[in-house]
């Protein structure tokens, strides 16, 4: 559909873990609808990015944007009436189309896929010391009694107490964080190319989250994985992601290094976003909601899909959908007509802060006074 | 206005809950359901909620906010405690005065689509309060149009149904409904905690923009920080049904004391790659202990890196059989930890 000349890395980038290095996974023009009986659900459309090795790469958006199908995609695990076209090549090998033996020695092991829901990963009736001992011998050709050493090992390395204990548990015997982090220590014993976690810490408490997240980081760093790591949390993005994509609407919107995104954003949606968030850092300014909510991906007007909802919307944003183009460097991207308006300014110059009608407030004080 | 330090010091306090306990009985499944155990879901909390001001309840899930929310305005009967709401203890009160007080106290809650009625128009749902105490037929009608303008609602969305409204927009609702009786305490449990960030924004603006105009007190419950820091005055931390430290938003946030508070604000990444990446981090280790059968002496050292870490066998005895009070030992806001000591973690 968008013919992008600007795949996502048009520069090599050096990875926080290493220098740079080869493409792992490559994903061009990627294109994904659901018929419905309203029309085509437009659930992805058009995502380009590379990812290197050793690399994180950190997708942000808000609900419906098109985060998980991007990835389920990618995984090979969409449902059979997902019309998908354009290509996702991991270490040049085309993985769209592919038959599924050919996926399956791809799936689980070169690319790992970590869910916000670990049973979606864990086998219920098989103990975890079982299930991480399968794993790793699906790898090594060793005994069964030193692939559960290795599992003990893992379990060790994820943080899990008394490690040899835990083998002979169920997956129901333990906590949602231990269980997301067996679910790591499995991906660890695949030795992957690529982790796509989505949503890896959602629904578990803070502590529980700190400690997901530091698994996860110690199995990329273990394994030299790269990482595709979708989250909503901006503060996991920040302290983790290389580089980072915004999505909207089933496209990107904004993609750069996490300095980049952070600290000059180019897209009214990402400067809106990161003015949303109520900071642990600072007593507190004024937030800068986003009125309204993302449109439907269904029968899509023409031109930037942001446009019911951004201040600086003009009548070319109606009509013409802006692509992906360079900002304030060759890999900082942005999708706006007005991206260069940006430069300088703050949310709260972009986005209006007062939500009360302090007139209808007035109206209603005055009236009742003296009643309650 | 927020960090102020408008704390209840100085004038009395609107509310005050005073060594309050709560327990759930468990029973066992099946037909006779004996008692079994009990859960410690509240356990000897106490905090002063000054006029105007915004005392923030922080804890992870389970720690006992929301119980403390619903003892708070006597929607459930508190095991031993009192709550003193300008001076009259709630929990004595008659059925009939209680009503007449619950005007001046009302709530919100988390979940936009189960707190509102699904088969009430939006006008009926805000109206509802009113004719409950009898006070819809003075100018009800245009009360509801004016607050439904207020948070944000045109008068013509007061006929639609609250299904047709996004997750902003009922939370918006529920806000106007509890307004409507022109209370002087809203208790707020988990108000924005199922809305996406971008939408978040726009009640947490909404409810500071209300607490100026019309100088409402709020008991503001939430499990995160950040929220928390923003909207908050005063703080306090609950670990396991205990308040484990309080202090001004600032006291709390620049200076924890209790190494729970410390591993919470921790545990929170920072939207700022630069900042985020050169923090220090204190980690705890393991899950919540059950509130069935809660620690003796202090209830966090389980999972406390100070017990496990820092402190010799003598010194870890006394967490083991004393419960630290909570009070101030020199850090200069109390906090429930025998070994007390200020650290510096953003
Ligand atoms: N199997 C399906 N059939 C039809 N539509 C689908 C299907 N899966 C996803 N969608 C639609 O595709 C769009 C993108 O969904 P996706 O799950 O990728 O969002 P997301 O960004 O991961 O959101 P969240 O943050 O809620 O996880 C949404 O409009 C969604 O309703
Ligand atoms: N009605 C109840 N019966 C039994 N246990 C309860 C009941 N309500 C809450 N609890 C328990 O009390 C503890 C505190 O719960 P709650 O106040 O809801 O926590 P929070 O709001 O901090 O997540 C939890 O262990 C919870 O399971
Ligand atoms: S293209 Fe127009 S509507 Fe879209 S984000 Fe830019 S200014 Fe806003
Ligand atoms: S009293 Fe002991 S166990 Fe409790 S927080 Fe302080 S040091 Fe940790
Ligand atoms: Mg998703
Ligand atoms: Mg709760």
């Amino acid at each position: 559909m968008t013919e992008d000349p600007l795949a996502v890395s048009t520069t090599p980038t050096a990875s926080r873990n290493g220098a740079a290095t080869d493409v792992v996974l490559a994903v061009d023009d990627l294109t994904v609808g659901f018929p419905s009986d309203d029309g085509l659900v437009q659930a992805v459309r058009g995502v380009s990015y590379e990812l290197r090795g050793g690399e994180v790469l950190g997708i942000v958006g808000e609900s419906g944007s098109g985060k998980s199908v991007t990835s389920l995609a990618v995984m090979g695990l969409l449902p059979g009436n997902a019309q998908v076209s354009g290509s996702v090549r991991f270490r040049g090998k085309e993985l769209l189309g592919a038959r599924e033996s050919e996926l399956n020695s791809v799936r689980g092991r070169s690319v790992a896929m970590i869910f916000q829901d670990p049973m979606t990963s864990l086998n219920p009736v098989y103990s975890i010391g079982y299930q991480i001992a399968e794993a790793v011998r699906a790898h090594h050709n060793v005994s069964k009694a030193a692939a559960l050493d290795r599992a003990t090992e893992l379990l060790e390395l994820v943080r899990i107490p008394n490690p040899r204990q835990r083998l002979e548990n169920y997956p129901h015997e333990m906590s949602g964080g231990m269980r997301q982090r067996v679910v790591i220590a499995i991906a660890m014993a695949n030795n992957p190319d690529v982790i796509i976690a989505d949503e890896p810490t959602t629904a578990l408490d803070v502590t529980v989250q700190a400690q997901i997240m530091d698994s996860l980081q110690l199995a990329q760093q273990e394994t030299g994985a790269a990482m595709v790591l979708i989250t909503h949390d901006l503060g996991v993005i920040a302290g983790q992601a290389d580089r980072v994509m915004v999505m909207y609407a089933g496209k990107l919107v904004e993609v750069g290094t996490a300095e980049d995104v952070f600290y000059t954003p180019r897209m009214p949606y990402t400067v809106g976003l990161l003015g949303s968030l109520p900071r642990l850092d600072r007593p507190s300014e004024r937030l800068t909601p986003i009125e309204g909510a993302p449109p439907s991906v269904v029968n899509m007007p023409p031109g930037c899909p942001f446009t019911p909802r951004c201040p600086l919307a003009v009548a070319v944003c109606e009509e013409i959908e802006p692509e992906l183009a360079p900002t304030t460097g060759p890999g900082h991207l942005a999708a706006c007509h007005r991206s260069e308006e940006l430069v300088g300014a703050s949310a709260g110059d972009v986005f209006d802060t007062d939500v009360v009608d302090t007139e209808a407030l007035a109206h209603f004080v005055r009236e009742n006074e003296g009643q309650s | 206005m927020h960090e102020s330090g408008s704390s209840a010091a100085g004038s009395e306090p609107i509310l005050s809950a005073r060594n309050l306990v709560k327990h759930f009985p468990i029973r066992s499944t099946g037909l006779i359901r004996r008692q079994v155990g009990t859960v410690h879901a509240v356990c000897d909390v106490s905090f002063d909620l000054g006029h105007g001001e915004t005392l923030g309840l922080v804890g992870e899930s389970g720690c006992g906010k929301s119980t403390t929310a619903r003892l708070v305005l006597n929607l459930i009967e508190a095991t031993s405690g009192e709550v003193l709401y300008e001076g009259t203890d709630l929990t004595a009160l008659s059925p009939k005065k209680m009503r007449e007080l619950r005007q001046d106290l009302q709530i919100v809650f988390q979940d936009p689509y189960a707190s509102l009625d699904p088969r009430m128009p939006v006008n009926e749902i805000v109206a509802e309060p009113l004719r409950i105490h009898g006070r819809y037929d003075r100018g009800g009608r245009t009360a509801v149009q004016d607050l439904l303008r207020t948070v944000g609602l045109k008068p013509e969305h007061g006929n639609r149904f609250p299904h047709e409204f996004s997750g902003g927009q009922r939370q918006r609702i529920g806000v106007a409904r509890a307004l409507a009786l022109r209370p002087k305490v809203l208790v707020l449990d988990e108000p924005v905690s199922a809305l996406d960030v971008s939408i978040q924004a726009g009640v947490l603006n909404l409810l500071d923009e209300l607490q100026a105009e019309l100088g409402l007190s709020y008991l503001f419950v939430s499990h995160d920080l950040s929220v928390v820091r923003h909207i908050a005055d005063r703080i306090a931390v609950m670990y396991l049904g205990r308040i484990v430290e309080t202090g001004t938003a600032s006291e709390l946030f620049e200076g924890p004391a209790h190494p729970y508070t410390q591993a919470l604000i921790s545990a929170i990444p920072l939207p700022d790659p630069r900042k985020q990446r050169a923090r220090e981090r204190i980690t705890v280790v393991g899950d919540v202990p059950s509130p069935a059968d809660p620690p003796s002496g202090c209830r966090f050292r389980t999972r406390c890196p100070k017990f496990a870490a820092e402190l010799s066998d003598a010194e870890r005895s006394r967490c083991v059989d004393e419960v630290p009070e909570l009070v101030d030992r020199g850090q200069g806001h109390p906090a429930a930890c025998h070994y007390a000591e200020r650290k510096t973690l953003i």
